[in-house]
Order: structure tokens, then sequence, then C-alpha cells
């Protein structure tokens, strides 16, 4: 964990923190610690989601988040996080409402699943209302010109579908060329464009999750859209001295060193035993070669390069504000 | 602590070599390996007499080159087993969903009207990007499948959905969508059809339609106008299919396997769908926990830890160490898995379960995949 490029300046001065990354990596965590430990010092930070799975409400062990900005934590130093669960039929309600006075039909419309079918119609409009919410959050000000926020964190889709989603131009193009959600959408192109919006990648030292890590970065490049750091999540530490690993990665541990080096320490075990510790040992060997090449291909995309601990006890939410420590640790705030 | 709860062991070989065992779902979170376990169980069945195909859904590349696909195919096509398996067949396909939906529009509706349907944009967005239509194929294709009676066990591997239970549901809201009644309104909300909607809901109806179509705007709302007109008349057809592929689902041939991973969501995935399968009546035969680490050497942690401090303090056996220390670590990520397994088992006490040990490196060919069937098999 000595890489030179930590957190940067630049990722300091973002203001929306997009967190992606592929399915199983943690993703959410990792958004929850982020928050927290940008909160850190007396700032207030929302955190959003917006797949309705409702995994910020999980990861902070609470009820199930109602469609409005709540404090969920407090950050260490006197800050707070609040959390919000955007939903695409409440965003358009909430916008048509701002334009046309809908009002009771509004409801019985959304009861009917005429709402959930507009934005079936057009597949970018789910996107456009969603992303068009966390701009609104991201811009608000106080009656002081004072932004609301001082950095929202958007728990995004995974990795395979988020260029898609944060790709509103394209989204737009199948709308309406003109009108009030138009205009909007013009705003949060803008966003996410600007210098002011950093996407986050997070991945495990796995093959699956590299590649579609490297590939989500040629995509944003390609839309764009600008990478920020990669989030290495539960990293274990290697155990081997470097010189034993590629042995026993190729099955060969010295047994009988092994054993001598036990009873040295008092360990007399059965051969049983030792034939197990030994086949634990190569699969770590190899496990960590693997990682090791996995390290090597993210490297290659010369981002700014964060590492989260594997947590033996699970992500609790006491975890999470350990997790926020060790990002803070690399520069995040 | 009270003992713990011992779940019903899953025993997959009974499963597979059931001849009435004729469908296998594979469900799950994405990134729990759903892929590899519905391949690998196709090869085992496979390799144990019976004729399979196993149906995936968006393979890893490696994957399916170990399938020997190497692009979307609506057909199945034999694998190349070696010499040795024991007489079965094994056919594999990726689903290719925007072809399913395709050949579907073109044995339900008139050549004329088919080709109607095919070129209306409407058509060409919801068949290639809604977000229930992968769902809705693969339920299609595994129906074809099923119908086609070439094959003794047909497994499926199910979409990588944003929540498991999407699989179930999308089918239904693409249904929804279809279903010409709500389009009609909005296009033409004072004639009959929208009397209804509009007495319920008065004056807003207008200027939701006024605010829809300002939003999504005219053209398209005429495209998916005409699209459901022309698709009306084969809408009946299409929604019983549906219908009874979701039968088929619930019939005594049909066993759903959960898969999950030793991780918070994936197990919270999976009690999800439990409960859910519970709820509509659908056959669950058990829970795969893949990429557990079952520890392999019967030496407590504290106790392993303690020579190793002995060890590193005298500043000798340097192996013998670190070989104590990822042992320690390997037990606390074991425990640490037994902890979340006895949770589910708590909330599941009749869920038959069966732990598969990760292989220390990503499968990408066929003997990958035979070896993590030796371990669904728990040998």
């Amino acid at each position: 964990m000595t890489s030179p490029d930590r957190w940067t300046d630049e990722l300091s001065r973002a203001r929306l923190h997009v967190v992606t990354g592929k399915g199983g990596t943690g993703k959410t965590t990792v958004a929850a610690a982020l928050a927290l430990a940008l909160a850190s010092g007396g700032r207030r930070v929302l955190l959003v989601e917006v797949e309705g799975r409702q995994g910020i409400a999980q990861v902070f062990d609470t009820a199930p988040l109602p469609y409005s900005e709540e404090r969920i934590a407090a950050a260490p130093g006197g800050g707070e996080v609040r959390a919000l669960a955007v939903d695409a039929e409440a965003a358009l309600l909430e916008y048509l409402s701002m334009f046309y006075n809908l009002g009771f039909a509004g409801r019985t419309l959304r009861k009917m699943g005429a709402i959930e079918f507009a934005t079936t119609l057009a597949p970018g409009l789910r996107d456009v209302l969603l992303t068009g919410k966390v701009k609104e959050c991201v811009r608000r000000t106080d009656s002081g010109g004072r932004h609301v926020y001082d950095a929202v964190v958007l728990d995004a889709p995974p990795t395979g579908r988020v260029v898609k989603f944060l790709d509103v131009t394209k989204a737009m193009a199948d709308l309406a060329k003109v009108g009030p959600i138009r205009s909007q959408s013009d705003g949060v192109v803008r966003l996410l464009h600007s210098g002011d919006t950093a996407v986050h990648l997070v991945t495990l030292l796995e093959e699956m999750p590299v590649r579609e890590t490297l590939d989500a970065v040629t995509e944003l490049d390609a839309a764009d859209l600008r990478p920020g750091a990669v989030i290495t999540n539960r990293v274990r530490p290697p155990r081997l001295p470097a010189r034993s690993m590629t042995a026993a990665a190729g099955g060969r541990v010295d047994a009988s060193r092994v054993r001598t080096g036990l009873a040295e320490a008092g360990l007399e075990l059965d051969s049983d035993i030792l034939e197990g510790l030994v086949e634990e040992t190569v699969e770590h060997a190899i496990r960590v070669q693997a990682e090791q090449r996995a390290r090597a291909d993210l490297d290659a995309v010369d981002l700014p390069a964060l590492e989260l601990p594997e947590l033996t006890d699970g992500a609790d939410t006491g975890a999470l504000y350990e997790l926020a420590e060790l990002l803070g640790e690399q520069g995040v705030r | 602590m009270s003992a713990r709860a011992r779940p019903p062991l899953l025993d997959i070989d009974k499963l597979i070599d059931d001849p009435d065992t004729r469908i296998l779902v594979c469900c799950g979170s994405g990134g729990v390996g759903k892929t590899t376990t519905a391949a690998a169980l196709a090869l085992r069945a496979a390799n144990r007499g019976r004729r399979v195909v196993v149906l995936t859904i968006d393979p890893a590349r490696r994957l399916a080159q170990s399938l020997g696909l190497s692009e979307l195919s609506n057909h199945p096509r034999a694998v190349d087993l070696v010499a040795d398996d024991g007489g079965g067949e094994l056919h594999a396909m990726m689903l290719d969903m925007r072809r399913t939906f395709d050949d579907m529009v073109l044995a339900h509706a008139g050549r004329q009207r088919a080709q109607q349907i095919l070129s209306n944009p409407f058509y060409q967005t919801i068949s290639s990007s809604f977000s229930g239509t992968q769902e809705y194929m693969a339920m299609e294709k595994l129906g074809q499948l099923v119908h086609d009676d070439q094959w003794d066990l047909v497994v499926v591997d199910t979409p990588p959905s944003r929540s498991a239970l999407d699989f179930l549901d999308a089918p239904q809201r693409l249904s929804t969508v279809l279903d010409g009644k709500i389009i009609r309104m909005l296009s033409a909300p004072a004639r009959a059809g929208g009397l209804g909607l509009k007495r319920l809901v008065g004056a807003g109806f207008g200027l939701f339609t006024k605010a829809v179509s300002t939003i999504i705007g005219g053209q398209l709302l005429a495209d998916a106008s005409a699209f459901v007109q022309a698709f009306d008349s084969m809408f009946g057809g299409f929604r019983e299919r549906a219908r009874a592929t979701y039968e088929l689902l619930r019939s005594p041939g049909t066993a759903f396997l959960v898969i999950a991973a030793p991780e918070p969501d994936a197990l919270r995935e999976a009690s999800y769908f439990v409960d859910r399968l519970s709820g509509d009546e659908m056959p669950l035969a058990g829970l795969v926990v893949n990429r557990t680490h079952p520890v392999l050497a019967d030496l407590p942690a504290t106790r392993a830890l303690a020579a190793a401090e002995d060890l590193e303090r005298a500043g000798s056996a340097p192996l013998a160490s670190a070989v104590l220390r990822l042992h320690a670590d390997r037990v606390a990520v074991a425990d640490r898995e037994k902890r979340m397994l006895s949770r589910f088992t708590r909330a599941h006490p009749a869920v038959a379960l069966i732990g598969v040990p990760a292989l220390p490196s990503d499968v990408h060919d066929l003997d990958g995949l035979r070896e993590i069937g030796h371990r669904l098999a728990g040998e």
C-alpha cells in the first residue's frame, strides 16, 4: 500500500462523486464510507441511491429510506451524512407538479402504472429523471447562496450500465426537443461533464471485476466523462515471503521446513493437519499471484488508486467508520 | 451459544439424476457465479448420462469460449465432451434477446403485419433496451426449449438483474407496456377507451397527457401508438405464452436453485428470493453458496497466531510463521462465512444448502467446470 498516487486535489474539488463497480465488489459500502470520509470535519454530504435496492439503509442498518433527505449518520468532527433514495416515479411526479398542477391526479396515475408506462416508453427518461434529481441536490443553495451540500455521493448502477446511465445526452435523443425536461437535462449534461464530477470505480483484485473496471474507464473516456479514483476493496495481506511465493503457487511448499519451524514454536502437528496447512498455503499463493496480475492491470490505467482492506468481521456500521478513516488517511477530503 | 442450526444438505447428484427433473433454474444476485454454476451443473448432468441443454445469459467471454460459444446464437450447439465422459450430451446457447423477440413476432403476426412491427422505431427500442425484455425473452426461450422436447434437462441461467426478483416480475411489466390500454388512453384520451380513466382522475388526465407528450415528444407517442395497434392482434397470444411459461415454472418438473456467495448482500437477495419462490409456490431445491473458504487444517487460530508471534519474535522460520498467519486469516474468513450462513439458516431452516469451496483461480475451461461440478456434489 505505498502507491504514490492517492486522492488528488482535483478530486477534492469535485462536488459530485459517482461510485460504481461490478456487482459484488461492495460499491454501496464504499460509497457510504466515502460519504462519511468527505463529511469529516464538519461538512454536510448527501449520499444518494437510484436503483430502488435500499442498499444504503442496509449498510447503515436502518429502516428503508423514504423519498426525502434524511440524516443517516454523524461524521467525525461534527459533519453529517444525509441519505436519499431517488425513485424515478416520484421524481417525475415532483417534476410534473413543478410545471403542471397534477395533485390528486398524479397519485391516481401512479397507482395505475401510467407513470411506469411513460418511463418505459422512453427508456432514457428514467435515467434523465434520476440524474436530474441528483443535479438539483448538487446545485441547491440556501438563502445565503451557499451550497446546501458540500458534496454529493451517488451510489450509481454497476459498471456494466453506468456509462449509459450517465450519458444523458444520448438518452435525450429519444425525448422531446423542447420543454422543461430538455432544459433541465442540459444542466445535467453540463454538471456530469465538468470538473465538478468524478466517477470512482470500485473493484476487487480479481480477473472479472478488474476487466470490467478497465472497460468502464475506456467507455467513460469515450463518453467524455471523467474517471476519478480506482478504489480496490477487500484487499488481503500477502503472508508468504516473496521468495517462496512462486514455488508455493506451483504446488511446491517445503513441508519439512514448515514442520521444523512449527516444532520450534512448540507445535507438533499430525501429518494430516500439516497437509491441510500446506494445501491452504498453495491456495493462498495462487490467489496472491492472481491478485498481483490484477493489480498490474489496474496500474496500467494510471488513475489515483486507493485501497481498503478486507474486514474479517464484515461491513457493519462500525466498520464504515473504520473504512472512512482509512480513506481519510489516503487523502480523501 | 445454542447448537448451530444445521440445514439439510443439498444433494445435487440426486437432483440432476432424477429423470423427473426437467428444468433447473439458477437464480441469484449479480456477481455470485450463477452462469458458472449453471454451466457446471449442465456439464455434470451430461457426464452422468443425461441429454442437457444450458441456456446462458451474457456469460463472461472465457466461460462462453469454454463451452464453444463465440457469439450470440438462437440455437443450441453441441459442446465437445471428451471421450471418457459418461454417454450424455451437452448443448449450450447464449440468449440473443433481439432475435428471440423478432422470431416471436414473426411466429405470431401475419407476414405483412410482422414487417410493420419490426420496422417500427418503438419496437426497436423496446426489443433491444427495455430492462424487462431480456428476462421476458429468457422465459420465452426456456418455453421453446422445453417444447422442443429434444432434451432431458434444460438448465437456465437468469439475467443479471438489478435484483434477483426482476426475473419473475419483468414479463409482467413488459406485458403491461404492450397491453394497449394505457397507450390508447394517452394517444386518444377523449375517445371511449379513455372515459373510465378520465372520470377517475378528472381534468388532471388531460394535463398528464399533455405533460407526457411534452416530455417524450409527439413523434415517440405516435410511433408507440402505431406499434400497439399493430401489436394488438397478437397480444393475446403473447400474454398466453408468458402465462404458460410461468405455469411451467411452477410445475413439478422444475427445480429452482438459488445461488449466492457468503456475503451479506448476496445472502439477503437469496433470502428475498426464497421467500418469493415459496410465496408463488415455485419449487425450490435449495441454496448453492459459491466460493466458500473451508478450513483445511484442524488448528485453532489462537494457537496458530501465538506460535507465529513466537517465531517472529525469535526471528526464525519465516515460512512456518507465514503459514500460521495465513491459516489464521483463513479461519477468520471461514468463521465469518459460517456465521452468515447460520443466520440464513435460522431464517430458512428447511432450505437445503451446499457450500462450494472457492477455486484459487478463475474457471475458463471444461476441466474447471468439471471441478466445480465435483464441489457442487460435495466430492
